[in-house]
């Protein structure tokens, strides 16, 4: 029982990583990116990559960080700026494109990916440590740099932050680059797991997306919190219950939230 | 100037879809147009060799889908990424219930009605919030019905063949030429359903909705309500589409029903426009000859939205003005 627990705060640790990434642009941007699982599937393939190429692990996290950060920027700049009001379709076209990108690059193959946690029941305590990191990180750089408080300002109001003289545009791409970085940690963190292949985030994104509007898509704690109740649930219910529960648990979730929560999307824009 | 066309009840018709505003006929004589493709479509199975008429019926089967589709996203302002688990839960309906003996026109009204009872179960909860958790939680449904039908439906993971329409032996036609005259009937009466749907006072709430939720409310229409029964009578055109499909294919397997479909005809209605009939069937063609999401489906998606956001109908209708001509 206990070791399901900790198995679950484990995948939990994932789906919270993500759903920082899909509450962050929710809040900064308005829109619900379907595409960020994906995004971070291609962040995984990076640091895949760089760890082929002969560098440390722990050299190679870094610079994945900073590609995602820029393949999320760039995401924004090229492809969403032209969205208008469809954006959420949008973040679905770079859900197929990223995702058939990543399939034409690596091919559909199985790959193992280096997993630097030992295991056993402690190991969880580094995925944990890894999205306490981030959520750290993001707090610091939203709160208390001159960047977060543009960002704050954009969220708070487009308009009047325009008047005031900030670049909108530019500040929607440093939330895009921001919660790609949250994305890569996932897409890290989940990839020794479940072998790295272009599906591998699929069923994370739905669980992500619960995780999220448990915050509403706006409260980033709530949102881990979530991401790591869900983990549980979803391998406690897959273990003792039946193993196909995994995939309603999000649903199940998502259904109950507005009975629970009025509030949740409704407060921040829709 | 032309005058508005009226409807019956005297109201202006409500501003449905992109182009509502601007009513320039295409072409003079709509009933003319509308008997002549009716006439077309009922000759094809009669000119098209087999396989070719079957890829035309899926192609029906389809635009049934997305003309209810289109109500939630098109005239609705709201977006389904669970339409293709409707057609499944359609389809599988379809299929369990021909396995166990039932005769085939049975099958279309339970199917639309299975589907219509969960469209209302999971839209209810839905669409309280913003239109964004729609999307939300229907892509999660989109997630689950798969492996839910591949541990409960019978077949499992191996899939359920089902009997097709037989043709009636004084009709003297082949099966496919059957089913084909049978999808037919059933897409042309969507189409008059949507027509009527839309015009309902449901179908005007939905407009107003989209237009103006506040001002929408102040007369009386409930967001809630009004959308979850949309939601709902667009997963009813799902079901009966999903119908359509195992009368066609005579098979139906778990994995042809997951969030790939779902994002298939949410991506095939935009790129044919949304909110127009033409959209749904230009759309409908996109869904059934474009491989599975892939690099082309996802750049055409990406490139119509940022160029084109009206899909290819909308760029159809700018033509004539881009190409100079006067506006009519």
């Amino acid at each position: 029982m206990i070791g399901q627990v900790v198995h679950g705060l484990g995948s939990g640790a994932v789906y919270a990583a993500l759903a920082l990434a899909l509450v962050l642009v929710h809040r900064f941007t308005g829109v619900v990116n379907f595409a960020q699982g994906e995004l971070a599937m291609v962040s995984a393939y990076v640091a895949w990559q760089l760890v082929e190429a002969g560098l440390s692990y722990w050299v190679a996290l870094p610079l994945t960080m900073v590609v995602a950060f820029a393949a999320g920027a760039l995401a924004q700049r090229l492809v969403m700026r032209r969205a208008g009001d469809a954006a959420l379709i949008m973040t679905i076209g770079l859900y197929v494109l990223v995702h058939a990108l990543a399939a034409q690059i690596w091919t559909s193959a199985l790959r193992a990916f280096p997993d630097p946690f030992p295991g056993g029941p402690l190991g969880v305590a580094g995925p944990l440590a890894v999205v306490g990191a981030v959520l750290a990180l993001l707090y610091l750089v939203i709160r208390h740099s001159g960047a977060g408080l543009t960002l704050r300002a954009v969220a708070a109001d487009p308009r009047a932050a325009r008047l005031a003289g900030i670049r909108v545009g530019r500040v929607h791409a440093l939330g895009w680059g921001l919660a790609a970085v949250a994305g890569a940690a996932s897409g890290v963190l989940v990839a020794p797991v479940v072998f790295l292949e272009p599906g591998m985030m699929g069923d994370a994104l739905v669980s992500a997306l619960a995780a999220a509007a448990v915050g509403g898509f706006a409260n980033p704690v709530a949102a881990v919190a979530g991401g790591l109740l869900i983990g549980v649930a979803e391998t406690l219910a897959g273990t003792y219950l039946w193993a196909d529960l995994r995939v309603v648990v999000p649903l199940a979730v998502l259904l109950a939230l507005p009975a629970v929560r009025a509030a949740g999307l409704t407060r921040v824009r829709a | 100037m032309t005058a508005e066309p009226r409807t019956g009840t005297g109201h202006r018709r409500p501003a449905v879809g992109q182009y509502a505003g601007d009513r320039r006929r295409a072409w003079p004589y709509p009933r003319t147009a509308l008997a002549m493709a009716a006439a077309a479509a009922a000759a094809v199975p009669f000119l098209v060799p087999p396989y070719p008429l079957y890829r035309v019926t899926l192609v029906l089967v389809y635009v049934v889908a997305l003309l209810g589709l289109d109500l939630v996203t098109g005239h609705g302002g709201l977006i389904s990424l669970g339409h293709g688990a409707f057609f499944g839960v359609g389809a599988y309906t379809a299929a369990i219930l021909l396995a166990a003996g039932a005769p085939y026109p049975v099958t279309l009204p339970a199917a639309g009605l299975v589907a219509y009872g969960l469209g209302h179960a999971f839209g209810r909860p839905a669409v309280r919030l913003s239109g964004l958790y729609l999307a939300v939680v229907t892509f999660a449904v989109a997630v689950a019905v798969p492996p839910l039908i591949r541990r409960l439906a019978p077949g499992g993971a191996m899939g359920l063949p089902a009997r097709t329409p037989g043709a009636p032996s004084f009709t003297g036609l082949d099966d496919d030429q059957w089913v084909y005259l049978l999808v037919l009937a059933v897409t042309a009466a969507a189409f008059a359903l949507t027509r009527v749907v839309i015009r309902s006072t449901a179908g005007r709430a939905l407009a107003a909705l989209r237009a103006d939720a506040g001002a929408a409310e102040l007369l009386g229409i409930r967001p809630p309500a009004t959308r979850a029964h949309a939601f709902a009578w667009s997963a009813l055109y799902a079901g009966v589409a999903g119908c359509l499909f195992t009368w066609t294919t005579g098979f139906v397997a778990p994995e042809s029903f997951t969030v790939t479909l779902s994002i298939t005809l949410l991506a095939g209605l935009v790129i044919g426009g949304l909110g127009t009939v033409p959209g749904a069937v230009i759309g409908a063609v996109v869904v059934a000859f474009l491989p599975a999401p892939g690099l082309v489906s996802g750049l055409a998606l990406i490139v119509v939205l940022a160029v084109a956001p009206h899909g290819v109908t909308g760029l159809a209708r700018r033509l004539p003005s881009f190409l100079g001509k006067d506006r009519a």
